[in-house]
């Protein structure tokens, strides 16, 4: 009747994880009641849930990986206290049975449900503003795609309390993953979470690179687009080629799981290396997903806070779709001990290596962009200075590594770990910070609390290298990954080092949410009202913020790069947009997402679990959905004239008229 | 003169010249210590890191393959430093010099290109990576794992099976048998064929050099020599399940008579690698120690790598 | 004047990339191209896998004695004929033509439906004779290629007989005149994946 599923599923005898348990149904059950009783539920579902802007689903996507960064964190944590313990017959206070798991959802949680929330998040708040237009492509289907990622969110912190997760790592590579040597529903759970939030983030790539593509303000040809737009293009492009692998290498998996398949078994001529392979060819693309975004986030701060544009704009843009293509032709240096041979090494090896070209092209163009120019040391440029510093670093060892023998003696080893967390965390982490701060201003109408945000910055760039330097050298030592006890005991001071990196990382991130706290405190303060605080360049920043649900009353003409600044230049004054106000059609909400969402979950959870009829209805159910969806033809809300009108008239005075290209120091306000 | 001994020469030199820099580093460190207490921690961590890494693992090698590798990690690594730090120093210097306070700094809103620029740029990235890819082509190459090593004497034939959690060492020639630990003499190349009866591994002694996974139904080749006798710690590098970090073994590098002694010791053992013995070994078994056998009668190397022999977990060995 | 005035304005002969934000119908073609594309690469990972799995038959049955191409030949007959009454129906739309669009559409309803169950048999007779998908890598490969072109055709009939459903309860709108549109660019395209399929697989087979 229930499948696999029982009461025993549940682990009662697991004080941690009833703890957890205890502590989430408490916070929820806190977060349920104080909405109910202050009546916000009708606001939320129709402002919130069942939108459709590509706002406010940038900045539910945030709050999302916000949300994860906390559970991924927490699996960090015990991981190195694991480690920091367990030093010769010592045991640590985590059995393997736990601790693989513990390292698993660490990985998956971090990839798919922090870093591409935030990126994805970023890049859907920013690209319709930059672009001088109204939304995205599809704004229907991008409130799918965020309610499949939440889906797949939810199905991950199910496996905590309900079953099991995967104890394979975050690739689940077999044969380890395969029925025979991971039986229970840890690996089902990870498939069937990643299917649905890969399917939605698929979906993502779709809509913004449509967006891109075809929906540019008139007059802005490619190469008049800010060079965020075009690092999200290449992110997304990177999506819509590289995802699809994923999908298909998982449901050969899933086939092999459920159905008694042989892709990759140890018999009837199975062959897990093929899983290595196909998983890496998305696996690679993958990462210069995350960064490339970051990379045009750190663009635009630095070009902004330094009073200048970017140097290099055609050579920034040459090198970011170099990366893009490159991405595709070096999979292999994830495996070069699986024994390719000489000759297919060393080409693997040398194309990483030419990845390196346009990466480090980019690096000094930013430089350059700050030579030369007037540079605010506002928080989004602390988190600019700090990835430069230590980009450079997690790039220099990944260079080493695509050595193939140099990675003969460092592959799976700590080093690794260290070269990789030095790139994301120095990268993307760094970049989506510098971003939440630079945009924050924009989708709220006042700045985050400039004291703090500093503070954050100082905690995660210390709290990184005490974390990871020890690393380097345990990777050295000899010390590989994944490790839940170790026999030298010489190796854990270095331990301890990692740990206490570790616990200031947390600081930051506790720091982070007080940090918004004061800021809504302190929001009247830290007003903006001029939607322009930064003195900045590009479309975003020319109209109200918070905006109006429709972005721009009429949409900007675009005569060249950095169109806003000379806008400013020119004197073009938003008033000139005066004269009479047209009606605007604004893509209308819809509880599509959420529902599909819904079923979605049901879905992925009957399947984990086998349990066949449950799984009938949630198919059954997300069908009906998106047939009863696709029936609509009422799509559109109208935004009267006088609508418009009277925003326009409440912001036209506030809005500061054409700054005089005299730069003044915009970093100031109560509270920083 | 073989690549591997130009390459070997050439690390002698190299080692010759770090040694200078490296003191003088360490003078700049103890001067800078003295005077801020941040950079004083600082600077114990860095020079711990520095210390504990050389006399252990990949950089205190002690055969040729791992030699070869550590000078390419230095070496390598001096190259971009050469780039890295001017461009670490550049961007503080840049972001501080040009910060919106310092009206001596000359303000330019426009400048925005510059051909030279670009060409310096785009050069300097590319020529490192063409050095470093032809580094990188050759030594694939030289250190390419199935490769026989450059030596007088016979390899000593090792085959290798990553259990669930334990290491097999078959000597096919002298038809003995270990668990966990391997003897060989010191000076003479050692032909490694690898294979697992379950899930992939990784066979890595960090002291002697490369590592290769061990892949069940496959057959995988290393080669590599321990130059001086000692004892060097072996692991697995790729996670394989709960008893993974059970996976330590030891290599003994021994001299040619002491070795020749051990088999003879050993051929005196009673321990057979049978069938039921080796069926009993192949079950999933935690914090295994060490075992030797006398005796085998029946080399199960080609079974195991033909995937005849795989072993499958039930679901409490799975947990 | 500057381009981007001049599109406002309406005024012709401006690039298309400074047209600003395209018309709809094209946003939602290029849209359906990209997804398509997507699907394509799923197809390549099943073909890669395919070609790398096609020689492990693990002392079952190889592929040059299971597949009849005659059989084969009939299949593509059917799928090819299809898309050009897809075709017909497309032009049909683009007239305005309901009557013709219900006849053309739903001989290619039937052209799918024949193909499918000639698929089906043929998978039929396999599992009957033990040469299912779990006997061994190479028919994991096969079955999941040509079952998942399978699929996507199964699912192309499901939303052929909804678009039919939509048009005759909403009529030509311009909504439903642009699926019928993405729904002409996948069957098109299943047909281009099946010629890869019959080519790699059928011919292709040792």
């Amino acid at each position: 009747m229930l499948g696999r599923l029982s009461w025993s599923a549940i682990p009662f005898d697991q004080p941690i994880i009833m703890g957890t348990c205890a502590v989430v149904g408490l916070v929820l059950l806190a977060i349920f009641i104080l909405v109910t009783l202050k009546g916000w539920w009708p606001y939320l579902w129709r402002e919130w849930i069942t939108s459709v802007d590509h706002k406010h689903i940038g900045v539910m996507y945030m709050i999302l990986g916000l949300v994860m960064l906390v559970r991924g964190f927490s699996d960090a944590i015990m991981m190195r206290t694991q480690q920091a313990l367990a030093a010769g017959h010592a045991a640590g206070y985590l059995p393997p049975e736990h601790f693989d798991q513990i390292f698993s959802a660490h990985g998956t949680i971090m990839i798919f449900f922090v870093a591409m929330p935030f990126v994805i998040g970023l890049m859907n708040f920013a690209l319709p503003l930059q672009l001088g237009v109204r939304d995205v492509a599809f704004p229907r289907l991008n409130s799918v795609s965020l309610w499949l990622t939440a889906a797949g969110v939810l199905l991950v912190n199910l496996s905590l309390f309900v079953g099991e997760f995967a104890r394979t790592g975050w690739l689940a590579y077999p044969p380890l993953s395969e029925l025979a040597y991971s039986p229970g529903v840890g690996v089902d759970y990870y498939l069937w979470s990643l299917q649905l939030s890969g399917l939605g983030t698929l979906l993502s790539g779709i809509n913004l690179t449509t967006t891109i593509l075809k929906l540019r303000a008139p007059g802005m040809g490619y190469k008049r687009m800010p060079v965020f737009c075009w690092t999200a293009l290449a992110s997304n492009l990177l999506i819509v080629a590289a995802f699809p692998v994923l999908t298909a290498t998982f449901a050969m998996l899933l086939l092999d799981r459920y159905c008694g398949f042989h892709f990759f078994t140890n018999d009837l001529g199975g062959n897990p290396m093929m899983y290595v392979n196909l998983i890496w060819i998305w696996g690679h693309p993958e990462v210069y997903i995350l960064i490339l975004p970051a990379f045009g986030v750190f663009s635009e701060v630095v070009a902004t806070f330094s009073g200048k544009p970017l140097f290099g704009y055609r050579s920034m843009v040459l090198a970011t779709m170099a990366i893009c293509v490159l991405s595709f032709f070096v999979w292999l240096h994830h495996f070069f001990t699986m024994g390719a041979g000489a000759d297919i090494n060393a080409f693997f090896g040398i194309a990483t290596m030419i990845i390196a070209v346009p990466t480090g092209v980019k690096v000094f163009n930013w430089l350059f962009t700050l030579y030369g120019g007037r540079v605010q040391f506002t928080v989004p440029i602390y988190w600019t200075l700090g990835f430069i510093v230590t980009f450079v670093i997690g790039g220099m060892t990944g260079v080493l590594m695509a050595i193939p023998p140099a990675d003969f003696v460092l592959h799976n080893s700590l080093f690794l770990i260290a070269h990789f967390h030095n790139v994301a965390i120095g990268g993307v982490v760094f970049g989506v910070m510098a971003g939440m701060n630079y945009w924050f201003p924009k989708a709220f109408g006042f700045k985050l609390n400039e004291r703090l945000g500093k503070a954050v910055f100082w905690c995660w760039f210390i709290g990184f290298y005490l974390a990871f330097m020890p690393l380097y050298a345990l990777g050295l030592m000899g010390a590989t990954r994944r490790m839940q006890h170790y026999p030298n005991t010489h190796w854990q001071p270095l331990m301890l080092v990692a740990l206490a990196g570790a616990v200031l990382i947390l600081f930051g991130i506790a720091l982070t949410v007080v940090q918004i706290a004061v800021s809504i405190r302190q929001r009247q303060a830290n007003r903006d009202r001029t939607g322009d605080p930064w003195n900045a360049r590009t479309l975003e920043w020319s109209i109200p913020s918070p905006p109006p649900a429709w972005n721009f009353t009429r949409l900007p003409n675009v005569e060249r790069t950095d169109a806003y600044w000379h806008m400013k230049e020119e004197g073009v004054s938003r008033r000139e947009l005066a004269g009479s106000f047209p009606d605007l059609h604004i893509p209308r909400n819809t509880p599509v997402g959420v529902f599909l969402a819904f079923f979605a979950v049901i879905l992925g959870f009957a399947l984990i679990w086998r349990i066949d009829w449950l799984a009938a209805i949630g198919l059954v159910g997300a069908v009906a959905v998106a047939l009863w969806e696709s029936w609509k033809t009422d799509l559109e809300v109208r935004v009267p004239s006088q609508e418009v009108a009277a925003f326009e008239r409440a912001h036209a005075p506030l809005v500061h008229d054409v700054p005089s290209v005299e730069l003044e120091t915009v970093v100031s306000g109560a509270g920083s | 003169m073989a690549a591997t001994e130009k390459l070997r020469a050439a690390a002698h030199a190299a080692m010759t010249f770090q040694r200078p820099v490296r003191t003088a580093v360490g003078h700049w460190l103890a001067d800078r210590a003295s005077q801020y207490p941040a950079t004083r921690i600082g600077s114990i961590l860095l020079g711990c890191m520095m210390l504990a890494s050389c006399h252990e693992g990949v950089l205190d090698p002690h055969g040729p393959v791992g030699q070869v590798e550590r000078v390419i990690l230095y070496d390598a690594t001096t190259i971009m430093l050469a780039v890295v730090i001017p461009v670490i120093l550049l961007t503080l210097a840049f972001a501080w010099w040009f910060r919106s306070g310092n009206r001596r700094a000359t303000y330019r809103p426009d400048w925005e290109y510059s051909g030279r620029i670009e060409l310096i740029i785009w050069a300097i990235p590319a020529l490192v990576i063409l050095f470093l890819g032809g580094i990188a082509w050759i030594s694939s190459h030289d250190l390419d794992p199935p490769k026989p090593l450059e030596s007088a004497k016979t390899p000593l034939e090792v085959e290798v099976v990553s259990l669930d959690w334990r290491w097999l060492f078959i000597y096919p020639r002298e038809r003995i048998a270990t668990v966990n630990y391997l003897v060989v003499p010191a000076g003479t190349p050692v032909h490694f064929r690898l294979t697992s009866t379950s899930v992939m591994n990784s066979f890595f002694i960090p002291q002697l050099g490369s590592q290769i996974y061990t892949m069940p139904g496959m057959t995988t080749q290393l080669n590599l020599q321990a130059d001086t006798p000692g004892a060097y710690p072996g692991l697995s590098a790729q996670f394989s399940g709960p008893g993974f970090a059970d996976m330590q073994f030891t290599l003994r590098a021994e001299s040619g008579d002491n070795f020749t002694n051990w088999v003879a010791q050993v051929h005196e053992r009673s321990a057979v690698l049978d069938e039921a013995t080796f069926t009993q070994l192949i079950r999933p078994t935690r914090g295994a120690s060490e075992l030797t056998f006398g005796s085998v009668p029946d080399d199960p190397f080609d079974m195991v790598a033909h995937g005849h022999l795989a072993t499958l977990w039930s679901p409490k060995e799975a947990l | 004047m500057s381009a981007g005035e001049q599109a406002l304005a309406g005024i012709p002969g401006v690039p298309l990339a400074l047209r600003g934000p395209a018309p709809v119908r094209v946003v939602a073609g290029f849209g359906f191209w990209l997804f398509l594309l997507s699907d394509v690469i799923i197809f390549s990972a099943l073909f890669a896998t395919y070609s790398v799995l096609s020689g492990a038959t693990a002392d079952g049955p190889s592929a040059a004695e299971l597949f009849d191409k005659r059989h084969v030949f009939l299949e593509t007959m059917c799928l090819l004929a299809s898309s050009v009454t897809c075709g017909f129906g497309s032009l049909a739309i683009h007239r305005a033509d309901a009557a013709a669009t219900y006849f053309w559409m739903g001989i290619t309803f039937l052209l799918g439906a024949c193909f499918l169950t000639m698929e089906g048999r043929e998978f039929a007779s396999m599992v009957a004779a033990g040469a299912g998908p779990s006997h061994s890598a190479f028919l994991s490969a096969f079955f999941t290629l040509v079952g998942t072109h399978g699929l996507h055709v199964s699912l192309g009939l499901v939303w052929l007989l909804i678009m039919l459903l939509q048009l005759a309860t909403l009529g030509f709108q311009p909504m439903v005149a642009r699926r019928f549109f993405c729904f002409g660019l996948f069957w098109h395209a299943l047909d281009i994946v099946w010629i890869g399929v019959f080519t790699i697989v059928y011919l292709g087979a040792k």
